[in-house]
């Protein structure tokens, strides 16, 4: 099995959010591997643990991925790949890291590609599907359970709650939803492994893109915080004069009932 | 400039998804005065044309096969590339569901297009559309721009407020007949784990239980009060994960976001983890033992106390107000 997994790097969103010039203030935060891609790694290694194969993490981005990319290693995957796009894209959309995504897969023969179903901090969750339909692979989205048999996969797919038990076979892209797995944590002897796995780095001249190529189709021209709540109402008094007057704030004050 | 736009629509359990107007009304912003046309797929859908019409679609387009009886991104896909290849659309709008979030990357690719996933508000300066979402589940908002192409957004449920029913309205309503083929996903079986009714991430009232509820059946006063106000009962990580209910009720950073009018939390401390996923709630309620709770921070309003002794009050107090009205 030919296994990549598509990874994001996030800016962990339990950070407090201050934004500069414009732009959210990155500086100091942590950073994390956007936690449903966990769920694609974990899953990713799972399936090679089990049919054999070889599992390849892959990010978009620029050198400071380096460190979860390591992680990635580091829980078991074997290699990992960094297509650094600093120096030629200045401002990229999710077409943008779909386009640069399919073009280095086109010619690696992915048996089973696994993806986030969305990333913590942008939240648009189309990358994962993009990439499948430039490849001209089937997707299924949100999946809390996979199983492969031959070159016949059958999956769950959470639908708002619901389940779907959706047949397809390889080559496949699926995108993870919470529920499929548990996460490992990096063991200290996976950790001294992982600094001696390949971690390669590409940029848009290897996979013979231009810049106009990857060229955004939607623009951010504004970052603002929501307005700041004031504290709220702790209503006084016995129980059932609060219970009343709540129910009277909600209706005259609030005028949502 | 005038566009024409298609909003596509969708039903469960027998009825239009309220976001299907929804996505109608946004439809009509990014027209700009030019025509909305809806699109309703699946087996035997036409029955439902009219209600668009009623809620401000100027057409509809009825798309039936036997194979889109059931959602698959191939046939879907199939089915909504026929209309944008008759109707040639300058703009497209999808509810921001399960099936819109699954479908609308797949077109947007194939029409070499953009995408504004999860759009929560449109604004109109200088000429432009600015379209307004959230990003780092929720803690603050863009505003984008389409630079290129086809206008393509994906609108967040309960966000958008539909236009006012007017069953005078008419409009034509056309079939298209389309070939589907080649499906490359089957869907076997659905498993309903959801309770019929009320739809968590479209109800306007939803009552939440934490760890506080304590058990399955100390669920059961939140559902109650649920049911008086005609809204849905949702949960906090803490709750699913000791076993109180099933995750398909989770609301937070993994889970669901919500934007209810009304946000009930029920015994649940407030970890970040949650409040990303309903602190953009138009009001918030919160019923916690603990004076110093988190939650309390981002309410409106406030009940220290028991939850079993405040749920049961509530309910009762809501009755009354039914009754009199």
């Amino acid at each position: 099995m030919n296994i990549f997994v598509l990874m994001k790097r996030t800016f962990d969103t339990e950070e407090k959010i201050v934004i500069n010039n414009g732009n959210v203030n990155e500086e100091g935060a942590e950073f994390i591997i956007n936690p449903y891609d966990e769920y694609a790694i974990e899953e990713a290694i799972q399936v090679r643990d089990k049919l054999g194969g070889e599992v390849t993490v892959v990010t978009v981005g620029n050198e400071d991925a380096e460190k979860e990319l390591r992680t990635a290693l580091a829980m078991g995957c074997d290699k990992a790949v960094l297509i650094n796009i600093e120096d030629d894209v200045e401002e990229g959309d999710q077409y943008t890291t779909a386009k640069v995504l399919a073009e280095y897969l086109k010619d690696k023969e992915p048996h089973l590609i696994l993806a986030g179903n969305v990333a913590i901090d942008g939240g648009s969750g189309q990358v994962g599907p993009r990439v499948a339909e430039m490849l001209g692979i089937p997707y299924v989205t949100t999946i809390t359970k996979l199983d492969i048999d031959g070159d016949k996969v059958t999956v769950v797919r959470d639908v708002e709650g619901d389940e779907e038990v959706i047949e397809a076979s390889l080559p496949l892209l699926v995108t993870a939803q919470q529920g499929l797995n548990e996460p490992r944590y990096p063991s200290l002897p996976g950790i001294m492994k992982a600094k001696k796995k390949p971690l390669d780095e590409v940029e848009l001249d290897d996979l013979d893109l231009e810049e106009e190529d990857v060229e955004a189709k939607t623009k951010t021209v504004e970052i603002f915080l929501p307005p700041k709540k004031e504290a709220g109402k702790i209503l006084q008094g016995e129980l059932t004069d609060q219970v009343k007057e709540l129910v009277t704030l909600l209706r005259t004050e609030a005028k949502v009932i | 400039m005038t566009r024409k736009v298609i909003s596509l629509a969708e039903i469960r359990d027998g009825s239009l998804r309220n976001v299907s107007f929804e996505a109608i009304a946004a439809a009509k912003t990014i027209a700009q005065g030019g025509e909305v046309v809806a699109v309703l797929v699946g087996e035997s859908v036409q029955s439902y044309a009219n209600e668009l019409i009623a809620y401000g679609a100027d057409r509809v387009v009825v798309v039936e096969h036997a194979q889109l009886k059931t959602y698959t991104p191939d046939g879907y896909g199939q089915a909504l590339m026929a209309v944008i290849e008759a109707e040639k659309p300058e703009g497209i709008v999808f509810g921001h569901t399960a099936l819109g979030k699954d479908l609308s990357p797949k077109l947007a690719t194939k029409l070499n297009a953009g995408l504004v996933s999860d759009v929560v508000a449109i604004e109109e300066k200088d000429g432009e559309l600015l379209f307004i979402r959230p990003i780092y589940s929720g803690k603050a908002f863009e505003k984008k721009i389409v630079t290129d192409g086809i206008i393509f957004v994906t609108v967040r449920p309960n966000n958008i407020p539909a236009l006012s029913r007017d069953d005078a309205r008419s409009g034509n309503v056309m079939s298209l007949s389309v070939d589907i083929k080649d499906l490359r996903t089957i869907v076997k079986e659905i498993v309903r784990k959801t309770a019929e009714g009320v739809d968590l991430s479209e109800a306007k009232v939803i009552v939440a239980g934490g760890r506080g509820v304590k058990s399955a059946a100390g669920f059961k006063p939140l559902q109650e009060l649920a049911d008086v106000l005609g809204g849905a009962v949702g949960a906090s990580r803490g709750a699913c994960d000791a076993g109180y209910c099933d995750y398909s009720l989770q609301i937070g950073q993994t889970g669901k976001v919500v934007t209810p009018d009304l946000y009930i939390a029920c015994g649940i401390s407030g970890a970040i983890q949650h409040l990303a996923g309903m602190s953009n709630s138009k009001v918030i309620v919160a019923i916690n033992k603990d004076p110093e709770a988190n939650i309390f921070k981002v309410a409106d309003y406030g009940i220290v106390g028991d939850l079993f002794e405040v749920v049961p009050l509530l309910t009762e107090e809501f009755k009354k107000l039914k009754v009199h009205s």
